[in-house]
């Protein structure tokens, strides 16, 4: 009898109608909805968090994209560049960019005086500050290259000053200039009238994305160009080494070493060594490639070298990962038509693990390319490279910086420019590893659909 | 239908295909086999019953040297095949897999086309040495396993995109395209509906004509059906062995009785 009673307790009664929500089922609904309205928050959270940070990273970055410059005619004046009038190469190269930098400023102030504006500079060399430093090694490297067309007046679209592409960008506040000893308030006038001349005139800055780091005082000529091959040729190193290293590894783990005191040793070593921090791998690698087997400082070989390090695990672990996912049907069904272990899983079980594997490869990847304190130790950060690595065995073993670091090292520089850089910097770098992921959801589409 | 079979089998008696003698198999300290003996013929269908657990599958795995797969399974005794220990040193187990072939419980077919299901087998083994030779061999091997009519015009498509039947179907032509000598059968049916069920059936009595099966089964109806001989398993032992009409109408042991009567299981 009681346990008839107890049961009529828990049977909901006879007569309760569908139409009609019982408290019990009132409470799971409010606790259903109260759980997605949080879980909405949460996702609501983490966009919005995306969003600031990619605007804020546009907005700041984008203005390294463009860049002001001058159009003036130069007249290449052979009494100053070619005394001897021979047109001999050697004799034109003697003439340093001290020599070419009158030229320029020449231009410029006939190019005011012609166009008619108002101006109380008189001498060429008080426009100094107008024109980028760099304009003048760009007039001296086309006179070298065409030493023909020294007597013609060829049209140079120079670099503005730095100053002057900030004063364009609302950078350089007019406040400001007062306290500024690069420029004046009579210069910005005179941009003022040579913007309006067409003179003056912003342009996409083609160099950012394909030069060289500059001098402190040269923010208008910095790009992040070879920085960027710098990044390329570790990454080569990186790819080459870690993923047959480390997808070797994992197999042999994974599918033929067998379960003992040892390969749990090594199991767990590989999950600590994920977790190591990127400074140790840095001065491993000081200690290790450059002091002991003396490779060559801030080389991108050796830089690729200790990002391997920091990579294997990572990939190690997320192959291992995609192998364990792989049903073991599937290596049945092959041991059981007679194929030996290594045809079964370089048959039928490493082209199902592919896309994990893949995806791992590229988490590793985009986790070393945007590394930058290991990089601090042998001597990557801080280096300025000003050309770009010419041939392959001088891109893996010349000095270089890479994107992360040369960012780093703009950011610490003092002139606001550069900071304009850094955030320019950063949009590459996110492009990079944008397309490495879209790489990376193609690889996978392609591996799936083979089936 | 029992006497034609019983027929049948006294003329092939003398063809022991595998002959298993005080087999023991330990998984750690699991004794999973115990002692077992017996001798399994040549182009017959040997069943093995018994209750979960008892060992049918272990068993099983020992004639192709799956349980090599299992680290922790050690087996004891000799398993001869055709007078050769496949146990020996000198055995490389893929070669007797090559010879003995399987189909396991869970359809499980390679995420890759039909014919290349099929074809797997032979490329490996280099049983084809051309094209037009690795065709007729799927071909035949996919009419042997009853399928070819239902899979002739999409043999480039995958074979995980079938129904269960015929993925087990196709499973059964990946393993008699290697051309084995024995199949081995790990509940084949027990994924399969009714009518997939009874089309395996049918196509197990025919691959007799040209292999010795030994199947699995949890199911007596279907082990009455499909063989000739029965051995009984319970707890590790081989409690009995013989004639599968008389296993079922007169069984020796009580173990047997209660078994097929439905009293353990
Ligand atoms: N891979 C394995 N590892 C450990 N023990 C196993 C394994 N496979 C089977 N066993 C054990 O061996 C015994 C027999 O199992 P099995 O051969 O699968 O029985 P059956 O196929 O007759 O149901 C069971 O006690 C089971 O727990
Ligand atoms: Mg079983």
């Amino acid at each position: 009898m009681t346990d008839m009673a107890t049961n009529n307790d828990i049977v909901p009664p006879a007569k309760s109608s569908l139409l009609a929500l019982d408290a019990r089922t009132q409470r799971r609904n409010r606790e259903e909805s109260t759980f997605k309205a949080l879980g909405l928050g949460a996702v609501g959270i983490g966009m919005l968090f995306l969003l600031i940070l990619l605007t804020t990273i546009v907005s700041n970055g984008v203005g390294a994209f463009t860049q002001t410059f001058i159009n003036v005619p130069v007249y290449l004046d052979p009494a100053k560049l070619d005394k001897k009038g021979e047109r001999n190469l050697d004799d034109i190269k003697k003439v340093s960019t001290f020599g070419y930098s009158p030229l320029v400023l020449n231009g410029l102030l006939e190019l005011v005086q012609e166009n008619g504006i108002d101006t109380p500079f008189e001498k060429s060399k008080q426009m100094k500050s107008l024109v980028s430093a760099s304009a003048a090694a760009k007039v001296r490297d086309y006179v070298i290259a065409n030493p023909d067309q020294i007597g013609e007046t060829v049209t140079f679209n120079l670099l503005a000053a730095s100053r002057v592409d900030g004063y364009l960008k609302d950078r350089v506040k007019r406040e400001d200039v007062a306290r500024d000893k690069n420029i004046s308030a009579e210069h910005l006038d005179l941009v003022d009238e040579l913007v309006k001349a067409g003179i003056v005139k912003k342009g996409f800055n083609w160099s950012f994305i394909t030069g060289a780091d500059a001098s402190e005082s040269r923010a208008e000529q910095a790009g992040i160009g070879v920085a960027m091959m710098g990044s390329f040729f570790m990454m080569l190193v990186v790819l080459l080494l870690s993923l047959p290293i480390g997808v070797a590894a994992s197999i042999y783990l994974e599918e033929f070493a067998p379960q003992n005191k040892f390969t749990d040793l090594i199991e767990v070593n590989i999950s600590n060594l994920a977790a190591v921090p990127s400074i140790v791998f840095g001065i491993l690698g000081l200690a290790v490639f450059i002091q002991f087997m003396h490779l060559p400082q801030s080389a991108p070989l050796v830089g690729g070298l200790v990002l391997t390090l920091m990579t294997l695990p990572t990939i190690i672990i997320s192959t291992r990962a995609a192998l364990k996912a792989v049903p073991s049907s599937i290596r049945q069904a092959a041991l059981g038509v007679g194929a030996s272990k290594m045809q079964s899983v370089f048959h039928h079980v490493l082209p199902l693990a592919m896309p994990g594997i893949l995806t791992g490869t590229i988490i590793g990847l985009a986790q070393a390319l945007g590394e930058t304190a290991p990089l601090l130790l042998i001597g990557m950060v801080g280096y300025i490279a000003s050309n770009p690595p010419d041939g392959i065995v001088s891109g893996f073993m010349d000095p270089n910086s890479a994107m992360p670091a040369q960012i780093y090292e703009w950011a610490k520089r003092a002139d606001p420019a550069y900071y304009e850089r850094a955030w320019g910097g950063i949009i590459i770098l996110l492009l990079f590893l944008l397309t490495m992921n879209v790489i990376a959801v193609i690889l996978r589409r392609r591996f799936e659909r083979r089936w | 239908m029992f006497d034609t079979d019983n027929a049948k089998n006294t003329m092939t008696q003398t063809d022991i295909k595998f002959s298993a003698k005080n087999v023991q198999v330990f998984y750690g300290e699991n004794h999973a086999i115990k002692d077992v003996n017996v001798e399994l013929e040549d182009k017959t269908v040997t069943a093995f019953i018994g209750p979960s657990g008892c060992g049918k599958s272990t068993f099983l795995r020992c004639l192709n040297r799956m349980n090599d797969t299992i680290d922790i399974c050690k087996v004891k005794g000799d398993i001869l095949l055709d007078g050769e220990d496949i146990y020996d040193k000198r055995v490389d187990p893929v070669q007797l897999r090559a010879k003995v072939g399987m189909v396991f419980q869970k359809p499980n077919p390679f995420p890759k086309s039909i014919y290349d299901n099929v074809a797997y087998g032979p490329r490996i083994h280099g049983l084809a040495r051309s094209k037009a030779e690795l065709d007729e061999i799927v071909e035949k091997s996919l009419r042997g396993a009853a399928i070819w009519n239902e899979v002739k015009d999409r043999l480039d498509a995958p074979g995980t995109g079938l129904s269960g039947g015929q993925q087990q179907r196709l499973c059964i032509a990946r393993a008699i395209a290697t051309k084995p000598e024995v199949l081995l059968m790990d509940e084949p049916c027990s994924a399969l509906d009714p009518i997939a069920t009874a089309q395996v059936e049918e196509l197990i009595d025919d691959l007799r004509k040209d292999f010795s099966v030994v199947i699995v089964t949890h199911s007596m109806q279907q082990a009455a059906r499909v063989s000739q001989k029965t051995a009984f398993f319970h707890l590790g032992n081989l409690v009995e062995f013989g004639e599968t009409p008389q296993i079922f109408t007169n069984p020796e042991d009580e173990r047997t009785e209660s078994y097929i009567t439905g009293r353990i299981g």
